[in-house]
């Protein structure tokens, strides 16, 4: 394998832009890696070596003009949700499953502009909705670290396309926890940013007011260079803030010095079993080691999570997937009627996790339950809210756990319920808008298992404080090490 | 209608605003058209796509409400009304449901004998407006009988405005009244065409009927499917007379939906849903919420122009004029505003309207100019008004000095200066006409003094004539009598 | 809120998802198991709480009245599941509304 693919975005940039490499000879590369490994990943749906190349040539043109591309020919997984023109866009779903782009989304149009070059759309749980990528109806991702279990989700092939060093930089999306999950399970730095940082134009919607689409990376320094790129106000989208996109990639910590970090007396790490709670006392005191000082901090709403969660989120998307009908585009089934080919036009076209969430979506939304479901959660939401204001009054930065569990196997988690319980910690951080992401903080050999596989630490800000919370995780990377312990069995194999 | 009962009348429209773009997209908000050449990802409702707010929707929707003397509060939000139907994109029409942007207001209208009439509004809010559907494979274009639809998204998001009036309406007459008044006000403050034959005004009449006098509501009725006023006319004097003619018989009226039929002059039931829609309502989270600013509101409001109800009552309850007449001037606003200006330069009404509605309307029309945009200023005018009134000219002088004027010579003052047009009601200069005349024309005079007193018009024409009608024909009749005899 | 049970069908209707009566069962199942989890809700004491309107506090996000350019109709046509002609075509519809 070449070493080029090795390469991280800020170095890949930084070779192309002084012209030691051509953004061509990048792409040809990792070209040419995706094909030799990805059949046993699966991190992608659709590979992109035509547009890929065209792409390649115009920034090698730009160069060789004189420019200077912050992702100079930084190969990017751009995950299946997000809009690129004449590019097979599915959200993982049946029915979208042969829908081309006529229009390319603002998040990846600016990391494009940036230089960076599409390698390929990849695999997700169905619509995002999933912590596992088993939900896709199109494809099978394997976590590279360990083949026989899951990358996480929902964005699965996204992070699995890194991990196994299939692009750079994959373009995740966020909405309880789908990118910093999946970057927990796979040894990566998965970062969401404050909601409205990025411009939600072109993404297709799974919960209009939780959705974010961030970085997955291999470093922090990666992440902070993607997040430049992506971010900032963009006239197409409502939501999104007008604010200034402070430089993250230059203020990147060498140490926690100053720091307070909240431990959340809610999340109990003991219930996660006696080595996982280990380890972050572990995790822990090595923020402490690195200069920071530990406080502990409540988030009484902590347990409420969930539900709120599970109320908005399915809520917001029973209406956002409406429009899948079978009228403009996608899948259509015919029926004797309208409302017939409706029916079974999405009963054909959405997976059960898809369909059970529109149901309770619905449901929540309807005449007699919306104040006792939908109105009540956005209220609990509100209690988050405030929750976070006040730990972060004595706090500059909340650690916790990413994850509950290392990676697990395919097929482990058969009751729905158990799986949502995978974004417990990454949910109050969605609900409340806030940054955060997930850093390598170890490894554990699950039981049953026969190699160790990797935990996340996660990191959370208050709002639009990106630049310290990137800050303070590259200190925490730097100063520990841990992604680099082990490699993906699918390229050392 | 029979006077035992009393008709009980709502009116629901939905109005497309006139903005150059749709509500939520840049597509551009214009009739007709090739089919689905005006949609975008936003208004197609692709995946991924977000809607934006049209600031000069909401403007007009501000405007619109103040016009109507309803409250714009300080918040106003968006929210999804969730639905299936193919012409809606999303399957949810982005509208407003316990916030809109306005509240309450009234709407004054007048009838055809000049009463002024009111009609409270409950609300009007902002909306988008959906694609169209032709139905096809049926044979008469109704959904019934078709075998498939044909959809075009080119309207599909185009800003609305839906109007929901109180019940205060009693007749079909009123409705119309209504309706015209709603009419006339949106177009003078240029927030919509309203046209009803391309589909920017569209209603329904929601119509029950209760013993006169009584106090609680009769079971209403929903009239859709009414496509010009007339159409609500004649659907709602047939369902009145339909509920009147049910109760008669012993029966109860059933709450429906009921389509005009245009040319079998009656209203259907239309297949009646099994439940009442569960539209799920919920703020919009792609969208975020109004704060109205005061400042805005005040601005708008100061630069309200006089709106129809008001002007009507100044043209025919201050001035006099007809119903007709003041119709006809408020429904061509730069001929009202031409006339208003006459009135102001020459403090005439009246003569400001016989001029306008009349002679100088005629040379317009010859002409294919607008009145407004004629040589004719509205000071000549004021000029020719002061000179008839002052007798100086007379009114047929006054009429071709008009066309003069209308041609380019001058001011109405000047040219008459110039030529001496003036008219004589110098006694001893129409005398020596007058003999003239009589000299001239024995056998008149012979028929004049054997009885026949109508030759005197012809007489005093024919003084006129001599003296090139300047003379005072009230004069001449004087002096043609006294010299008679 | 008491553990209730959801009219699996009824939902389905309004989502215009056809199920089996399989699905009804299973989803039965899953959504009332996910209702009691939802239902600690109920314990939080929310009465002086206002609903999150925005995430983030955000007024009055307005475009200006310009137009931009429309898709290309062969584009948009040409994703229809089927056209006819210049139009998108779908089965003939039954009731007035969805």
């Amino acid at each position: 394998m070449a070493d080029v693919v090795r390469m991280t975005a800020a170095e890949t940039a930084a070779a192309v832009n002084s012209g030691t490499l051509s953004a061509a000879e990048v792409t040809d590369a990792m070209l040419a890696h995706v094909d030799a490994v990805d059949d046993r990943v699966g991190a992608y749906l659709t590979r992109l070596h035509e547009l890929a190349r065209e792409y390649a040539k115009r920034v090698d043109e730009r160069v060789r003009g004189g420019e200077k591309l912050p992702l100079a020919g930084v190969p990017v997984a751009v995950k299946d949700n997000m809009c690129l023109t004449g590019t097979r866009t599915t959200a993982g779903s049946k029915i979208l499953e042969n829908w081309i782009a006529p229009y390319t989304g603002t998040a990846v149009q600016r990391m494009l502009d940036a230089g960076a070059i599409p390698i390929g759309k990849a695999n997700m749980d169905e619509f995002a909705m999933g912590s596992s990528c088993e939900n896709s109806a199109l494809g099978i991702t394997r976590n590279p670290y360990d083949l026989t279990r899951v990358p996480g989700g929902s964005s699965g092939g996204s992070v699995a396309a890194v991990a196994a060093y299939e692009a750079a930089i994959g373009m995740g999306s966020d909405t309880g926890g789908s990118i910093r999950e999946p970057a927990a399970f796979c040894n990566t730095v998965g970062f969401k940013p404050t909601y409205g940082r990025v411009s939600r134009y072109g993404l297709i919607a799974f919960a209009s007011s939780l959705d974010q689409i961030g970085p997955l990376t291999r470093t922090v320094e990666d992440s902070a260079l993607a997040y430049e790129a992506m971010a900032g106000w963009d006239r197409m989208d409502s939501t999104s803030i007008d604010r200034p996109v402070e430089k993250a990639s230059t203020a990147l910590r060498g140490d926690l010095k100053g720091l307070r970090v909240g431990i959340v007396k809610q999340f109990v790490t003991e219930k996660l079993g006696a080595e996982i709670h280990a380890l972050y006392q572990q995790t822990y005191k090595e923020l402490e080691n690195l200069g920071a000082t530990l406080v502990e901090v409540e988030l009484p709403t902590a347990d409420y999570g969930l539900a709120t969660y599970y109320l908005i989120a399915p809520a917001e998307c029973s209406s956002n997937l409406a429009r899948f009908d079978g009228v403009r585009y996608g899948l259509r089934v015919e029926g004797g009627d309208v409302g017939a080919m409706y029916e079974a036009t999405r009963a054909a076209g959405f997976g059960p996790e898809v369909k059970r969430r529109i149901l309770i979506g619905t449901y929540a939304l309807s005449s007699g339950y919306y104040d006792a479901y939908y109105v009540k959660a956005q209220k609990a939401r509100t209690m988050f809210a405030n929750d976070f204001k006040r730990a972060f009054e004595t706090c500059d930065l909340i650690a916790s756990p990413a994850a509950s569990s290392p990676a697990f196997q395919f097929n482990a988690k058969s009751d729905p319920y158990s799986m949502y319980m995978m974004d417990y910690y990454t949910i109050p951080m969605s609900l409340a808008g806030l940054p955060a992401l997930s850093v390598p903080c170890g490894w554990i050999t699950p039981e049953g298992g026969d190699r160790p596989m990797p935990m996340g630490l996660q990191l959370a800000a208050p709002l639009f404080e990106e630049v310290k919370l990137l800050g303070a995780a590259h200190a925490y990377e730097q100063g520990t090490k841990h992604a680099s312990k082990y490699d993906a069995m699918v390229v050392s194999a | 209608m029979s006077t035992a009962y009393e008709a009980v009348i709502g009116i629901e429209c939905h109005v497309e605003l006139k903005t150059k773009s749709k509500m939520f997209c840049s597509c551009p908000n214009e009739f007709g058209g090739e089919p689905n050449t005006k949609v975008c990802p936003v208004c197609l409702a692709l995946p991924g796509a977000l809607p934006v707010a049209n600031k000069e929707a909401i403007d007009h929707m501000i405007a619109a409400g103040l016009a109507f003397s309803a409250e714009i509060p300080a918040f106003s939000k968006f929210d999804r009304k969730n639905y299936f139907y193919p012409d809606m994109p999303k399957d949810y029409q982005i509208s407003q449901y316990d916030m809109p942007l306005t509240q309450g207001g009234v709407v004054r209208y007048w009838l055809e004998d000049g009463t002024m009439k009111e009609c409270r509004l409950t609300r009007i809010h902002l909306e988008e407006d959906t694609g169209k559907s032709t139905h096809a494979g049926g044979g008469d274009g109704r959904i019934a009988g078709s075998t498939h639809s044909l959809i075009d998204f080119n309207r599909a998001g185009v800003p609305l405005m839906e109007c929901v009036s109180e019940p205060d309406i009693r007749s079909a007459e009123e409705a119309v009244g209504y309706l015209e008044a709603l009419k006339r006000t949106f177009v003078q403050l240029g927030v919509s065409d309203v046209k009803m034959e391309e589909g920017s005004l569209r209603c329904d009449a929601n119509v029950s009927i209760r013993p006169a006098g009584a106090k609680e509501y009769g079971t209403k009725t929903e009239i859709k499917n009414m496509n010009s006023f007339r159409s609500v006319y004649r659907a709602i004097e047939s369902e009145i007379e339909r509920q009147i003619g049910v109760i008669e018989s012993g029966g109860r009226i059933v709450q429906e939906t009921r389509g005009w039929d245009e040319s079998q002059g009656v209203t259907h039931s239309m297949r009646s849903k099994e439940q009442a829609h569960d539209y799920r309502y919920f703020p919009d989270p792609d969208l975020v919420p109004l704060e109205i600013d005061r400042a805005l509101v005040d601005r708008i409001k100061a630069t309200l122009p006089q709106l129809p109800p008001q002007r009507f009552e100044r043209y025919h309850g201050e001035y006099g004029l007809d119903v007709k007449q003041a119709t006809q001037l408020i429904d061509n606003l730069p001929l009202a505003d031409y006339f208003d200006k006459c009135v102001a330069a020459s403090k005439n009404p009246q003569q400001s309207m016989n001029f306008v509605l009349g002679d100088l309307s005629r040379l317009a029309n010859e002409t294919a100019t607008p009145v407004h945009e004629s040589p004719v200023t509205p000071e000549h005018l004021a000029e020719l008004i002061a000179l008839v009134e002052g007798k100086t000219i007379n009114s047929k002088i006054a009429k071709e000095l008009l066309a003069r004027v209308w041609n380019g010579e001058g001011s109405p003052k000047a040219i008459v200066e110039k030529e001496g047009l003036a008219q004589t009601s110098d006694t001893g200069e129409i005398e020596k006409f007058v003999v003239e005349v009589l000299a001239s024309n024995e056998k008149a005079v012979a028929d004049y003094k054997s009885g026949k007193t109508n030759i005197l018009g012809f007489l005093t024409g024919q003084v006129m004539k001599a003296s090139r009608g300047k003379a005072n024909p009230a004069l001449v009749q004087d002096l043609l009598k006294q010299k008679l005899g | 809120m008491s553990s209730e049970k959801i009219d699996v069908r009824y939902v389905a209707k309004l989502a215009r998802i056809a199920l089996t009566d399989e699905e009804v069962e299973r989803f039965g199942a899953q959504l009332g198991n996910l209702l009691e989890h939802v239902n600690v809700l109920s314990e939080l004491d929310t009465a002086s709480v206002p609903a999150t309107a925005q995430v983030v506090e955000s007024r009055n996000v307005e475009r200006e009245d310009l137009t931009g350019p429309s898709l290309d109709r062969e584009t948009v046509l040409s994703m229809a599941p089927q056209r006819q002609g210049p139009f998108f075509r779908v089965p003939r519809i039954i009731a007035e509304e969805g």
